[in-house]
């Protein structure tokens, strides 16, 4: 399917022009999740796409599937509500950095720790968009910002990393430069039974390459190429090699645990049998 | 068939939402009112219905707004400072106009205050808690039949006027033991449902007032109406719009669709006031003091009566504002600092004398503390 094709069939008529700047990676994430449901074949009425606050969180208004512009941070309890509900819908979470690992962190590591089926996609633009251009906790170190005059001194979360420490089954990571890559990630996700979390790289020339010399949208997509390793040839580098890279792909996948609605309809069954 | 049992307030409250039909729960653990959850955690499972134990209360707050939108009868409760942190989903929920039921047992504050005794503190709070201008409803028990009765009531309420309602209890009704008598089969009692569109799902506008009532159908997420919710003020498509008009518009409407239906939501009680001279005004663990207090003060040949709100929210402003024409003086009792008083004293407007009795010393009045109170300050 074209673009063209997929933004008539998954983008809700008159809701465009989106509020993005020029430059903004967040139209090819989302762009990349109508790719990911498309390949799939989901059913747009059984699709339920959860957001929080914040530029990348208004993504759910555009997209036409049953949509939740929740609270700041807030996306995954509400997409939990959901998904423990009627676990037969699919959940898709549409959060941002600040949205996801700050305000929303704690629900982050429980969300993972229960291993609920849902696919948290993590526009990670490494700034506060909405408000201006404040650091978050994924900020790289050293970075400027508008509360960070004298760059950050806080150190930045890898959230792959959190995530698969906290109990997530699924992490992977691609780049708004990987736009195929980062399509087939967030589909492989989707498909994952379990908590998958995928963190799409994405530039923000205006509020964070402005304060860090890279105001030229090109410019962000370039350093996106130069610094993003695929999984397999990653896994080849020593340690000197990796120093100032990251890798993309597939990072982690955990099939063996159990999903959180599964375990829940177990759970009713045994009630019911009279066991405790 | 019925059974008769001895049950706390709490217990109670869980009865209510099973027969009521709640399917899912989300909460965290506080004193007084865990055994909300607890009991929840073992029954719900048990009518295939869904509880789970969140992060925190916030969280809480975020479950039972998404199990909602799929058009399940959902639950919290908590406490003081728990109903501190749902405020901003409480807001969210007011917002979006997503039916639910919110227990708050209400224990001593601010903060930590004192978990285990009893306060009804958060009158204001649970009218004016979470920002903004808002309207919803808040319900008070004064026994542990009521309980029963309430928790029905307020799933009723809150699928008809597809709003957050809040089951205002106290600390002293969330854990006194007493008879109620429950029916055998839940199955026998009418189920609230709020309304869902008629239309084609192309039609579908999740807030549009199609009925001239104030409350638009809700879809239930994944029935083939694809809709968006947000806290963002919004017109009638639900999508975002923050003009003028679209705002006063979602405002009036939401205040109607309450504002306009207080006869319906509105409930107060009376006790022995068919000749009554004064009146005690109390609600919650309150009112049962005053009970005591009405017949004492009678066998003093003192002619007072009980008016107990059993709606909160909504203020009964029209039930006080006749009060004040019938008696010579109101007393308005109350385990606070003295909030709803200052209610009762607005709807009044000085057609009488509006005393003041509150107790915020961690423990419920006696009869005869309320007795002297009412004495004293009515001069009688």
């Amino acid at each position: 399917m074209s673009m063209e094709q997929i933004v008539d069939k998954y983008f809700r008529p008159g809701r465009l022009p989106h509020i993005w700047c020029p430059g903004c990676g967040n139209g090819v994430v989302t762009g990349c999740i109508c790719k990911a449901v498309d390949k799939l074949g989901l059913d747009q009425n059984e699709v339920v796409v959860v957001s929080g606050i914040g530029c990348s969180s208004r993504a759910s208004g555009y997209l036409d599937f049953n949509t939740v512009h929740s609270a700041h941070g807030r996306a995954l309890p509400v997409a939990t509500g959901v998904k423990l509900a009627e676990p037969r819908l699919k959940v898709i979470v549409v959060t941002g950095d600040g949205d996801c690992t700050a305000i929303g962190g704690n629900h982050l590591i429980h969300a993972a720790r229960r291993n609920i089926d849902m696919t948290v996609v993590l526009y990670n633009n490494s700034i506060y968009g909405m408000t201006g251009g404040q650091y978050s906790p994924m900020t790289p170190l050293g970075s400027k910002a508008t509360t960070a005059p004298y760059a950050t001194i806080e150190q930045d979360f890898d959230v792959t990393e959190l995530v698969r420490a906290a109990g997530a089954t699924f992490v992977a990571r691609a780049t708004t430069f990987h736009a195929q890559v980062l399509a087939d990630v967030i589909a492989k996700g989707i498909q994952h039974k379990g908590f998958a979390l995928i963190e799409a790289v994405a530039a923000c020339p205006t509020s964070f390459g402005r304060h860090n010399k890279m105001p030229n949208p090109a410019t962000l997509m370039e350093w996106q190429r130069d610094h993003a390793v695929m999984k397999a040839a990653w896994d080849k580098m020593d340690a000197a090699k990796r120093e100032g890279k990251f890798p993309i792909g597939v990072l982690y996948e955990d099939n063996s645990r159990k999903e959180y609605t599964d375990a829940y309809e177990e759970l009713i069954a045994r009630a019911q049998g009279g066991k405790k | 068939m019925s059974r008769i049992l001895l049950l706390q307030g709490n217990q109670a409250v869980v009865e209510g939402a099973i027969a009521a039909g709640v399917k899912f729960f989300g909460g965290y653990p506080i004193t007084p009112s865990t055994e909300v959850a607890e009991s929840l955690a073992e029954k719900l499972p048990l009518v295939g219905g869904k509880f789970i134990q969140m992060e925190d209360e916030i969280a809480s707050m975020g479950a039972i707004i998404g199990a909602s939108l799929t058009g399940k009868k959902v639950m919290t409760a908590t406490s003081g400072p728990g109903f501190s942190l749902k405020q901003e989903l409480i807001g969210y929920a007011c917002a979006a106009e997503v039916p639910m039921v919110i227990v708050n047992v209400q224990r001593v504050g601010p903060s930590t205050g004192q978990p285990t005794s009893p306060s009804q503190g958060d009158i204001m709070q649970a009218r004016w808690g979470t920002h903004g201008d808002h309207w919803l409803i808040a319900l008070t028990p004064a026994s542990v039949p009521e309980c029963f009765e309430l928790t029905l009531r307020a799933y009723a309420l809150s699928e008809k006027y597809r709003t957050p309602v809040i089951l205002l209890m106290d600390e002293v009704i969330g854990h006194m033991r007493e008879k109620i008598e429950l029916p055998d089969n839940y199955d026998e009692i009418p189920k609230a449902e709020r309304k869902r569109p008629a239309c084609a799902p192309a039609d579908y506008k999740a807030y549009a007032d199609v009925d001239g009532d104030g409350v638009p159908p809700m879809a239930d997420f994944g029935n083939g109406y694809r809709w968006h919710v947000t806290g963002l003020v919004h017109d009638e498509t639900g999508f975002p719009k923050g003009t003028p008009g679209a705002t006063v518009a979602a405002a009036d409407r939401q205040y109607h669709k309450i504002y306009d239906n207080l006869d319906d939501i509105v409930q107060v009680d009376e006790y022995r006031m068919e000749d009554a001279e004064y009146a005690i005004v109390a609600f919650g663990g309150g009112a049962r003091t005053a009970y005591e207090t009405v017949d004492m003060a009678r066998a003093k040949g003192i002619k007072v009566g009980l008016v107990r709100p059993i709606t909160i929210w909504p203020f009964a402003e029209a039930q006080m504002a006749a009060l004040a024409d019938k008696v010579k003086g109101i007393l308005v009792h109350e385990l606070n600092c003295g909030q709803y008083v200052l209610e009762v004293e607005r709807a009044v407007a000085g057609k009488c004398p509006v005393c003041s009795y509150a107790k915020y010393d961690n423990e419920p009045a006696t009869p005869a503390q309320l007795l002297a109170a009412l004495e004293k300050s009515l001069a009688l």
